[in-house]
């Protein structure tokens, strides 16, 4: 069994986030780029499959849509321990450009699992994981706070609203993965980062498929009122603001 | 052609999302100058159906099949597009919530659909059709064209207020092309929080972090919660020290939350934990420290000790609800 983890190449989350040419651009100076957190757990997780001998996991590896200024993304997820890796060379400009890329990685290899981020924390679109399956007309589990490998067969736990639900699936599919799937990313070491350099990355050459949306315009959220303080001896007085000014309770 | 909705419903029943959707799309529809139709998947009756009517759905079509029991997001997508290509829809709305979030983008691809996903507002503009969505985790929003014929849209919940339009809506049941080879996932076994108030459907939330020191101190906060008809929540790092379930862990990697009112207690606001809550109407910080980041985000603050104060609302709470 192969698993394949899709990479999102993203601004470090502590970012504050600025914009540039009109506001119609990400200001990229002074920018950290690292693996989208979700997908960093799912590496982790599909890495924790393979160390389990009773899992049959035998490769992992990760596949990123992007242009080579992503490599030491990549190479960072090499370096954490997986296998291979895969970049698309187009500069995507919409989920939908990126799950079809995608696409052409799966079709070329032989993959029984993969593993995708609820969301990449830049544009928030929980689109590629989705969009993936039904271009590849696979089934997708959302939501997966647990993902298992027994008798072969994937057993997940997924998070519904109002509670969970534990769902088996058969391979190929695509698990689409948030919080909980592992406890703490997994660290590269100085053994990984040297293995990392001569861990192959291959360039796949695919068509751009058309991409449906684009981005105009970027704006910063509406500034708020500034914060009314209350005498903390007198705290009940906010219970009173709620009630009367605000009207929340 | 027509604005089409998918109306979830949880356990035969609909939910005040539901009726946000129908609201926003009965907008939709009146900008483009068409008519308002909602998908039901599941068993709901007939009155319930009805009740879409109260927000300008003028038809509902109700699909009931033994193999959508539960989701599987590839065959709630083909059902869902079977209903949008008889109904001609033009713009299909769903929730942004996990049952939208997992079926949305399997039907940008099956019908070629340009997808705007965590939409906060209605549409700009028609024509380009250009919607504003959510960005780096709330710390900025884009304007983003959809530049397919047929348009994909999912919405924040609580973005969009319930406005009342009334209808008498048709009611259709329709016979859905699925059989069951179809189906790939299996529900093996369903754990619910049974009697809880859902953190994603909460009005009120209090939320706890570092600052409570200890998972020993939360009874103020269940308290307070359970006064409140609210939701309890916590920071990051009080999931991992498994203080709390993961599952109330609100950030930029738990859950994003919009509630009227979410209550920060002992929390400093890092910008992750701000990612997951920026969008609720009003934020109260309780903090020791007055240069905690909370209080920028915050409408309402307390400087002080949370193990002070709490009873302090408590009390007031009692007080107020005593009148």
């Amino acid at each position: 069994m192969n698993i394949l983890v899709c990479i999102s190449n993203v601004p470090d989350t502590t970012t504050k986030v600025k914009f540039t040419e009109n506001n119609t651009r990400l200001d990229t100076t002074g920018i950290q780029w690292v693996i989208n957190p979700w997908d960093e757990l799912s590496l982790t997780r599909a890495l924790e499959l393979k160390d389990d001998a009773s899992t049959g996991v035998k490769q992992v590896s990760v596949a990123h849509v992007g242009p080579a200024s992503s490599e030491p993304t990549i190479r960072k997820a090499l370096a954490i321990g997986a296998d291979n890796a895969f970049r698309v060379n187009i500069e995507p400009v919409d989920a939908y450009q990126v799950a079809a890329a995608l696409a052409e990685v799966v079709k070329a290899g032989q993959f029984e699992v993969i593993l995708c981020g609820i969301e990449s924390s830049d544009y928030n679109g929980s689109n590629v994981g989705s969009m993936l399956a039904e271009f590849l007309d696979y089934p997708s589990v959302s939501a997966i706070s647990n993902l298992k490998i027994e008798g072969g067969q994937a057993v997940i736990t997924r998070e519904i609203d109002g509670g969970k639900e534990v769902v088996a699936v058969p391979a190929p599919f695509v698990g689409i993965v948030q919080k909980g799937i592992a406890k703490e990313p997994r660290i590269a070491a100085m053994r990984g980062i040297m293995m990392a350099r001569t861990k192959p990355i291959t360039l796949v050459d695919a068509p751009a498929a058309e991409g449906l949306s684009n981005l105009i315009t970027f704006e910063p959220p509406q500034p708020r009122a500034a914060c009314k303080f209350i005498d903390p001896e007198n705290a009940g007085q906010l219970i009173e603001l709620l009630q009367n000014e605000a009207k929340v309770i | 052609m027509s604005v089409l909705i998918y109306a979830e419903n949880w356990d035969g029943k609909f939910k005040k999302l539901t009726y946000e959707l129908a609201s926003y799309g009965a907008k939709v529809a009146e900008m483009l100058g068409t008519s308002l139709v909602a998908v039901s998947i599941g068993n709901v009756e007939e009155n319930e159906l009805k009740k879409l009517g109260i927000y300008g759905v003028e038809k509902v079509i109700s699909a009931n099949h033994d193999l959508l029991k539960h989701l599987d997001s590839k065959a709630y997508t083909s059902l869902i597009t079977q209903v949008a290509q008889k109904e001609g829809a033009r713009v299909i709305v769903v929730a942004s919530n996990n049952a939208g979030k997992s079926i949305a983008p399997r039907l940008s691809v099956k019908l070629k659909a340009a997808l705007g996903s965590g939409v906060n507002k209605l549409p700009i503009s028609i024509n380009p059709f250009v919607v504003s969505k959510r960005v780096f985790s709330g710390n900025a929003f884009a304007q983003l064209s959809l530049n397919t014929d047929v348009k994909i849209i999912t919405l924040m919940q609580n973005s969009f207020d319930l406005a009342e339009k009334p209808v008498e809506p048709v009611i259709e049941h329709f016979a859905a092309d699925l059989d069951a080879s179809f189906v790939k996932t299996a529900v093996k076994e369903v754990q619910k929080h049974e009697g809880q108030i859902l953190l994603t459907d909460a009005e009120i939330v209090i939320s706890g972090g570092r600052g409570m020191k200890s998972a020993d101190n939360w009874q103020p906060i269940l308290e307070l919660a359970g006064l409140l008809n609210a939701a309890t929540a916590c920071s990051r790092p009080v999931s991992d020290e498994g203080w709390r379930p993961h599952e109330e862990h609100t950030g930029q990697t738990g859950k994003i939350i919009a509630p009227n009112l979410y209550f920060a207690i002992g929390i400093s606001g890092a910008t992750q934990h701000l990612a997951g809550v920026s969008s609720s109407k009003y934020i109260v910080a309780i903090n020791p420290d007055k240069s905690a980041p909370i209080f920028e985000a915050a409408q309402y603050g307390i400087v002080g000790d949370a193990m002070k104060v709490l009873p302090k609302l408590v009390d007031a709470v009692k007080e107020i609800k005593n009148r």
